[in-house]
């Protein structure tokens, strides 16, 4: 393929760790073939070269903080054919969206020296909140498998297959023991995403929820459950407000326990 | 693996093994090529894997299972085969999580598609249980008698040989005897081996069901059984008939719940449901599974894989204009419906073999014995006015 019809790819980064990012140069085996597939025009993580856009395909890491990033978030949009989210922080507001549950002024108080300098939003929030998203890569962080998925669809002109059931559907897939069931060891894997492969039941601990609430959960029930193996109140809530507390399905959960509304 | 002609027809009584006698049964399927998968335990559970010797079975180990628990548990003795069932069955090895179906790729103006069927070894199964046959019975049923039999599943289960185990020690979620499945396999194995672990003589009462398996036995190392053996042997049956953790009256499911598909009980199964799709794994009978499509980055080649799908994603039902089947009481509906009454209309049998697995392995603890029961109790009162 000519580098003149190579799709440009851009990589975008707002609030986040850049460990989304990484990902993709995590991708030894396959990194030259996706260098070689696509025009890489805007990946600061990676190289300085900047190509002007508009650009193919979009992928943008974190989560919107700032006045600033709304603005650029839609200059994002206008620039990009097709725009990714990836991560928990681009899709539900990222482990910084706890301030949602907070009172930012005093967070910031408490952490900087002269907070007047600090300029934030009183909420963390994902991507598709404020500009149209055309797939989200759930994650925290995202799956790199997931990632060359995507990008050999779209260069085939195919759908992604990015799965929504149960981490449960892995599991079962791989052979693994069931954490909660054969050791009672509490896991959030009935009800997240699936797209890491399991992997933390599969070394035999449970699921912490990095890529957020599957389809049509019913997370209520898992919280008896989880109830069941000793958790308090206390343990619940936290296990709802990590990565993805700000996704509707966690959040909503998480504000039920700590409602005293979900009970064995 | 033969199926058995007429189980009534009178067999001989069979031979006893020592244990050396079982290793040497097992050297004895390795001899004759096939690949031996037994019971061991690994991460906290049994779970059926290539095995060596009676060295790598669990001894000692048996299991406590309840809705939605499984634990091992030391036995006070030294039975090799004294759990009641793994957590896994032996599905994965006959219709396993993922299998290749093609490889294609452009090459100068056409394509070419590269569908061998994978080398598939030769297997035994060692410690099958009775109730574990029958699913096996029910998937060659699904995969195997149809105009369009599953080449894959054929070549994997062709030449099995099986090593069925009597069950002693049901679990607490075990109902193969009011499924007519168990305890004691009465067909479709080479080899029944009952254990008799008390008294003097640690042994196995040994009876061929297949020629294959006689032939394997003449190989082997043994003993006459004498009429005291088994009798001991019809009395580890007889116990553990009498352990059974549950039950489900099967007489009337059928019709019972097809009248009864607006039973206010779906709903309240459905609060309690996951939707997570645990039990369909966990069925040794369940059988769907979903074509997914990949591309090779550097070749652009496509390769497709049949997978494990489950009626409790919403993806199982999607097709053109969007999902049908939204709701997980719908869902959970669906699937106990047609597990214990339209598999009947679509394959002629029950798509339940009673071994519990879908109870001990909710993460939740849903019980299927429960659910048919309650439903059968208003409908009692419904049908008959009788009161419970």
């Amino acid at each position: 393929m000519s580098e003149a019809t190579k799709p440009k790819l851009a990589v975008w980064k707002f609030s986040s760790c850049d460990g989304c990012q990484l990902s993709l140069l995590d991708c030894e085996d396959e990194l030259l073939q996706v260098v070689g597939a696509v025009e890489v025009s805007y990946f600061l993580e990676a190289s300085s070269a900047i190509a002007e856009g508009p650009y193919d395909v979009s992928l943008v890491e974190g989560s919107i903080t700032t006045e600033h990033d709304i603005e650029r978030i839609k200059e994002v949009r206008r620039l990009s054919g097709i725009l990714v989210s990836i991560g928990a922080c681009a899709t539900a507001g990222g482990i910084q969206a706890l301030r949602n549950f907070a009172d930012v002024r005093e967070y910031t108080s408490t952490v900087y020296a002269h907070p007047e300098f600090i300029s934030t939003l009183k909420t963390s929030t994902g991507i598709a909140d404020h500009v149209k998203v055309d797939l989200e890569l759930r994650g925290c962080p995202i799956d790199r498998h997931q990632l060359l998925e995507v990008v050999t669809a779209l260069l085939s002109g195919r759908k992604p297959r990015v799965p929504t059931h149960a981490v449960c559907v892995e599991c079962k897939k791989r052979g693994n023991v069931c954490v909660l069931t054969e050791h009672g060891t509490p896991c959030l894997g009935p009800v997240t995403q699936t797209g890491c492969g399991a992997l933390c039941p599969s070394f035999n601990r449970g699921c912490y929820g990095c890529f957020g609430p599957a389809e049509n959960t019913n997370i209520d029930s898992l919280t008896s459950a989880l109830r069941a193996t000793g958790m308090q109140d206390r343990d619940l809530v936290r296990v709802f407000r990590t990565f993805n507390a700000w996704s509707p399905a966690f959040r909503a959960a998480g504000e039920k326990v700590a409602a005293g509304g979900v009970t064995q | 693996m033969t199926p058995t002609a007429d189980p009534t027809q009178k067999r001989p009584l069979g031979g006893v093994l020592s244990v050396e006698g079982l290793d040497a049964l097992l050297r004895q399927l390795q001899d004759r090529g096939y690949l031996v998968i037994g019971p061991i335990v690994q991460d906290g559970a049994v779970t059926y894997e290539p095995i060596a010797s009676h060295q790598d079975l669990p001894r000692g180990t048996g299991d406590e299972q309840r809705p939605g628990m499984y634990r091992l548990r030391r036995r006070d003795d030294d039975a090799f085969f004294g759990y009641a069932s793994a957590p896994a069955s032996w599905k994965r090895y006959l219709f396993p999580a993922r299998s290749p179906l093609f490889r294609a790729e452009r090459s100068e103006g056409s394509i070419q598609v590269d569908d061998t069927p994978p080398v598939q070894p030769r297997y035994a199964f060692v410690g099958v249980r009775s109730c574990e046959l029958a699913a096996i019975a029910i998937q060659n049923r699904v995969f195997l008698d149809s105009n369009h039999p599953d080449s894959t599943y054929a070549a994997r289960s062709k030449d099995l040989f099986v090593v069925a185990v009597s069950c002693s020690d049901p679990a607490g979620t075990c109902f193969c005897q009011s499924m007519g499945t168990g305890p004691e396999a009465q067909a479709m194995f080479d080899l029944r081996l009952t254990e008799l672990v008390g008294g003097s003589e640690h042994r196995f009462v040994v009876t061929p069901g297949s020629p294959a398996g006689e032939q394997v036995l003449a190989a082997v190392p043994h003993r006459p059984a004498t009429p005291a053996d088994v009798t001991a042997a019809t009395e580890v049956t007889q116990r553990a008939k009498e352990r059974m953790g549950r039950s489900m009256d099967v007489t009337d499911v059928h019709d019972l719940l097809l009248r009864n598909r607006e039973h206010p009980r779906w709903k309240d199964v459905g609060s309690r449901c996951l939707a997570c799709g645990n039990c369909t794994f966990a069925c040794p009978t369940c059988f769907c599974s979903d074509s997914e499509d990949a591309n090779e980055l550097g070749t652009g080649a496509a390769v497709r894989t049949r997978a494990w799908a489950s009626c409790f994603g919403l993806d199982y039902s999607s097709m053109h204009g969007g999902t049908i089947r939204t709701t997980i009481p719908g869902r959970y509906r669906q699937w106990m419906t047609h597990k214990l009454a339209t598999w009947f209309d679509q394959f002629g049998t029950s798509g339940c073999a009673g071994c519990g697995r879908c109870i001990t392995m909710c993460p939740v603890g849903i019980d299927i014995t429960e659910e048919v029961k309650m439903i059968q109790e208003s409908d009692r009162v419904k049908t008959t006015g009788e009161m419970q």
